[in-house]
C-alpha cells in the first residue's frame, strides 16, 4: 500500500467526487467536484472511474509527499506551476512520484481548483456513494473536512503504466450563459437587462456554497423574500443588498430569495474556476440552446478515453504557458462565516 | 366528472431541473398537492427524472437532459399533477419530545414577553398543535412544519443567530421547525429535542419523511439528558403513534 502524505496545503481543498445525489429531499446537498470537466479529466489520465474521488485543490499552493511506494498522479483544472523533485509536471498529464518524493504545486495562475487524480483511487468509506466532503454534515472521507497538513490519502502502488497527457478542447472565453428562471419574474425587464449588459466580478468572500458577485444593484419588484422552494448548482439567488449569490455545490437545498437566474450546466465547471476580481459577464440563453450545450457537454465527458495521447508527443508551448501566466494571482478568501448567517438562515 | 384541478406553473431552474409551482405563499392546500405529485411521480417514474424535492409550493424535479427535454418532461408532469389529491394519506405520526426553556430555549421568555402572556402558556400551545412536515430543507434534517397555532406567528428576529444548537425546536413565522444539526437560524429557540432526524449509521439515515404529521410533548432536563444519550446511541426516541 503507497500513501500520499500532505505536508502543506491551503484552505479550500478537499476530497471531491461526483457527490451524493438523491437525498435533497432530506436536506442533504449533493457536494461534488466544482469542476466535473477537470475531475473526470485527470482521472481519465491515471485509468480511474471518470467521477472518482480527487483533491480539490483551492488557489494556495501545496505539496505532497509519496510513502510507502511510488505514487502515479495526475493534475488537471487550474493551472499552476507543478513538479516533482524538481521535474517540471505540465497540466493535463500523468506523473509518477518515486517513494519519498514530493510533488510541489503553486499557486493558481489562471483558474480557481486543481484536481489532483491517484492511480487506483483514494481509500476511504463512502457515504451514500460518496466521498465527498460536506463539512456542515460531517460527511466525507477519508477526512469529513478540509484537508491540512499531516493528512494522509491511502491508494495503491503506482502501476507503472506509461504516462499520458489528456487533449481538451481550448476552455471558451467568452460570457458564463444563464437561462432565465426560476423567479426572473420578481425583476423588471430593465433590471434583467442591466443583469446582462453589465459586468460582473467574484468576492473573495465566496466560497463552495456560494459565490457572492460585486456589480450593480438588482432592484426587486415585490422585496427579497419569497417562501423557499428547491435550489441548484448555478441558481443565482438575489438577497436584500441586490448582490447576486451563485449557489454552488455545498449549498442549502432550499432558499427564500428570489432566483433571477440559473448558470447552464456546460458553463458551470467554467463559473466556478472564474478567479475573485476578474470582470466577466453573463449572457441569457433559451433553453433549447441551454440544453443542446447540456448534450455537447456530456458528449465530451464520454469522449475523453479518447482523447488521452502518450507523454512523448507533448509539445510543450512554453509561450503558451507564460501567457497563461499574466492571469494574476486567484486568491479567494475562504470565510463561510461572514456571510452565512445572511445568506443562509432558514426561510 | 370533477373539475379538473388548476395548473401548477413550469418554472426552469437551469437546464436540468424544473420547478413544479403550485403557490406562491404558504397554502397547505398546495402544499397537499406538492406531495401529491411527489407520491405521484415515485410511483410513476419519468425516464431521466434523477431526484425530486418537495417544499411548501413547489416541487423541483432534477432530471438528465441528455436523456428527457423541459418541453416533454413539463408535459408529463402537468399530465401527472391532475391525478386526484387524497384527501387523507397514510401520513405517520410521531410524538417529539421537548425540554422548552433554560438554556435549552432561549428565546421561550422573550417569546412571552412579546406574545403578553406566560412561559407556560407558550408551551400549553405549541404542544397542542397538529403539525404536518411542509418540508426539509436547508441542512441536513432541517424539517419545516405547518400548522403553527395564529398566536405563535411572530416576525423572525431582526439579526440571525449564526448557531444555533442541534435538536433545536423553533418558531419562525407562520413556522415551526425540528432543526437537526447546529447552524445559523434567525427563528425564536423555543426548545430543544433529543431526536435526531438524520444520523448516519443508524436505519433509517433519516428519521422523518415530508407529509409527516408531528406532535410535541413537553420533558424535563432530566428527561432530555437521558434521551439525548440514547438517541446517540441510536434509538429513535420521537416515538410513533397509531393515527
Amino acid at each position: 500500500m503507497s500513501k500520499l502524505v500532505i505536508t502543506s496545503i491551503g484552505p479550500a481543498s478537499s476530497i471531491q467526487d461526483a457527490g451524493r445525489p438523491g437525498s435533497q429531499r432530506y436536506g442533504l446537498v449533493p457536494s461534488g467536484a466544482m469542476d466535473r470537466l477537470a475531475l473526470a479529466a485527470a482521472n481519465t489520465l491515471v485509468g480511474n472511474e471518470p467521477l472518482a474521488a480527487c483533491v480539490e485543490i483551492g488557489p494556495f499552493g501545496a505539496t505532497f509527499a509519496a510513502r510507502g511506494g511510488a505514487v502515479r498522479i495526475a493534475l488537471a483544472g487550474a493551472s499552476r506551476n507543478a513538479d516533482i523533485a524538481g521535474r517540471p509536471v505540465a497540466p493535463d498529464t500523468s506523473a509518477t512520484l518515486a517513494d519519498g518524493e514530493t510533488l510541489t504545486l503553486g499557486f493558481s495562475r489562471s483558474g480557481s481548483f486543481s484536481y489532483l487524480a491517484i492511480e487506483g483511487s483514494i481509500a476511504g468509506e463512502p457515504t451514500f456513494g460518496s466521498l465527498a466532503v460536506n463539512a456542515r454534515a460531517g460527511l466525507g472521507s477519508p477526512y469529513p473536512r478540509p484537508l491540512q497538513a499531516g493528512d494522509e490519502l491511502q491508494t495503491k502502488a503506482a502501476s507503472g503504466a506509461p504516462e499520458r497527457r489528456i487533449e481538451l478542447p481550448a476552455i471558451p472565453d467568452g460570457p458564463i450563459r444563464v437561462v432565465w428562471g426560476p423567479q426572473d419574474d420578481e425583476f423588471a425587464d430593465d433590471t434583467k437587462k442591466l443583469f446582462v449588459d453589465s459586468e460582473w466580478k467574484i468576492s473573495p468572500t465566496s466560497d463552495r456554497m456560494g459565490y457572492r458577485l460585486e456589480g450593480p444593484v438588482l432592484k426587486h419588484l415585490h422585496g427579497h423574500n419569497i417562501v423557499s422552494d428547491g435550489t441548484v448548482n448555478g441558481s443565482l439567488q438575489v438577497p436584500g443588498n441586490g448582490q447576486p449569490i451563485v449557489l454552488m455545490p455545498d449549498r442549502g437545498t432550499s432558499g427564500g430569495y428570489p432566483k433571477i437566474a440559473t448558470v447552464i450546466t456546460a458553463d458551470f465547471g467554467r463559473f466556478a474556476q472564474t478567479p475573485a476580481g476578474r470582470p466577466f459577464r453573463f449572457q441569457a440563453v433559451t433553453m433549447a440552446e441551454a440544453q443542446a450545450a447540456a448534450r455537447q457537454f456530456a458528449e465530451l465527458l464520454r469522449s475523453l478515453p479518447d482523447r488521452l495521447r502518450s507523454i512523448e508527443s507533448v509539445d510543450l508551448n512554453l509561450d503558451a504557458l507564460h501567457d497563461a501566466n499574466v492571469a494574476g494571482y486567484a486568491v479567494s478568501a475562504i470565510d463561510a462565516n461572514t456571510w452565512q448567517a445572511e445568506a443562509a438562515g432558514p426561510d | 366528472m370533477a373539475a379538473p384541478l388548476q395548473q401548477p406553473r413550469l418554472l426552469q431552474s437551469g437546464d436540468n431541473a424544473v420547478t413544479v409551482e403550485f403557490s406562491r405563499t404558504i397554502d397547505d392546500a398546495a402544499n397537499r398537492r406538492v406531495l401529491a405529485l411527489d407520491r405521484a411521480l415515485a410511483a410513476e417514474p419519468i425516464a431521466g427524472v434523477t431526484e425530486a424535492v418537495p417544499t411548501y409550493r413547489s416541487l423541483l424535479v432534477h432530471y438528465d437532459p441528455v436523456q428527457i427535454g423541459f418541453g416533454d418532461l413539463g408535459d408529463k408532469l402537468l399530465a401527472l399533477a391532475q391525478r386526484p389529491v387524497a384527501d387523507t394519506t397514510a401520513a405517520r405520526r410521531w410524538r417529539i419530545p421537548v425540554v422548552y426553556g433554560g438554556e435549552h430555549g432561549i428565546d421561550l421568555e422573550d417569546v412571552a414577553k412579546t406574545l403578553n402572556t406566560t412561559p407556560d402558556d407558550i408551551v400549553r400551545q405549541h404542544t397542542a398543535g397538529d403539525y404536518r412536515v411542509a418540508m426539509i430543507g436547508f441542512t441536513p434534517g432541517w424539517s419545516y412544519l405547518s400548522g403553527l397555532a395564529d398566536f405563535l406567528h411572530l416576525p423572525r428576529r431582526q439579526n440571525p443567530r449564526l448557531l444555533t444548537p442541534a435538536g433545536t425546536i423553533s418558531i419562525g413565522g407562520v413556522q415551526t421547525g425540528v432543526q437537526c444539526l447546529a447552524g445559523p437560524s434567525g427563528w425564536h429557540l423555543l426548545g430543544q429535542t433529543a431526536v435526531r432526524t438524520y444520523q448516519l449509521h443508524r436505519d433509517p439515515i433519516f428519521l422523518l419523511e415530508p407529509g409527516d404529521r408531528i406532535t410535541f410533548a413537553a420533558v424535563d432536563a432530566k428527561t432530555f439528558t437521558e434521551q439525548d444519550r440514547a438517541a446517540e446511541a441510536g434509538e429513535f426516541v420521537a416515538e410513533q403513534i397509531p393515527a
